[in-house]
């Protein structure tokens, strides 16, 4: 059973091992000479268009974003099952409709538990 | 002068203005671009020619470009990235918006004194080796703006320029001669400069 994961513990291995090369190959080659290293202040200044950076380039954002992505993200992949409901239509029938209603229903009482929950209320 | 973030705008502006006034009154003369190692005759052994020679392939067939596209001439790069000019034949599609990324500025269009310190500041966070292509009458004198308080004539007053290309504002073949002539001097390159 457990050996049947042994492949992707190879995998896993593999995977490190070409990220920690990918890493190192830069550094080797600047040990040696071949890649240009020319470091100054202004180039490992944070990059914010060209300009300087005013205050703490590390910000903090609210974890209410986080709420408002969540229900974006379930807005969204209405729409993806939406989409080719409508395409098809035609084909589909009006048994169709039915079933989409319910789909949508059971992501409006989602929604409307959010709602009334005061998560789209920004605090 | 330090930046706070409770500085008033006030503050900033009169801080930016001495930015541009001091980068101004540096720069009243041409960068030269160092061009002495393109007729340089060292002695190389063939070890150093081959690594020169994948190195070399490798750097001018990724000649990523920055973008920091300031005028009219930027339409013409636009067509020339699009399917009808296809500069993805030299690899050079991939237009990235962090100099991180890039090795090339195309510098297509006017400069005025208020950009100069970003476009300055983008040049120097971009990773070594970069090249600058001057595109168009303004990346080269200023154009037809060259008498202009805010115009900076020529884009060789703040950045190492290595090809120039003239035109008004210059056509994509003239833009692909440009990159072709750069190809070439990326090839002479030896990784002995540094
Ligand atoms: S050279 Fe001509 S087209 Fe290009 S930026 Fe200047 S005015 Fe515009």
């Amino acid at each position: 059973m457990l050996s049947e994961f042994s492949l992707i513990a190879l995998f896993i291995l593999i995977v490190m091992g070409f990220a920690t090369t990918l890493v190192l190959i830069p550094q080797a080659l600047k040990k040696i000479g071949i890649v240009p290293s020319k470091p100054s202040e202004v180039k490992y200044e944070p990059y914010e268009c060209g300009l300087e950076t005013i205050g703490e380039t590390w910000v903090q954002f609210k974890i209410r974003y986080y709420f408002y992505a969540l229900l974006l993200i379930t807005l969204d992949i209405t729409v993806i099952f939406l989409y080719p409901w409508a395409v098809e239509l035609k084909n589909l029938g009006s048994s169709s409709l039915g079933v989409i209603f319910s789909f949508i229903g059971i992501l409006a009482v989602g929604y409307i538990y959010a709602w009334r929950k005061g998560a789209l209320e920004w605090k | 002068m330090e930046i706070r973030t409770d500085s008033t705008s006030l503050d900033i502006d009169r801080h930016e203005g001495n930015l541009i006034k001091e980068l101004r009154s540096s720069s009243t003369k041409p960068v030269t671009e160092p061009s002495g190692w393109l007729s340089e005759d060292l002695k190389r052994n063939i070890f150093l020619t081959t690594v020169d020679n994948v190195l070399n392939w490798g750097r001018k067939s990724s000649l990523w470009t920055e973008t920091a596209f300031t005028a009219c001439c930027t339409f013409e790069f636009i067509s020339l990235s699009s399917s009808r000019f296809d500069i993805a034949r030299f690899g050079m599609e991939v237009l990235r918006s962090s100099p991180r990324h890039a090795d090339l500025i195309i510098t297509a269009g006017t400069l005025t004194w208020k950009m100069a310190p970003q476009i300055k500041r983008v040049y120097e966070q971009m990773a070594e080796p970069k090249w600058v292509i001057a595109m168009g009458a303004c990346g080269i004198t200023g154009g037809i703006f060259a008498d202009s308080y805010s115009v900076v004539p020529g884009y060789n007053r703040i950045l190492p320029i290595d090809v120039y290309i003239p035109g008004c504002p210059p056509r994509p073949e003239a833009l692909l001669a440009g990159i072709e002539l750069l190809r070439k001097k990326v090839e002479k390159r030896s990784f002995l400069q540094g």
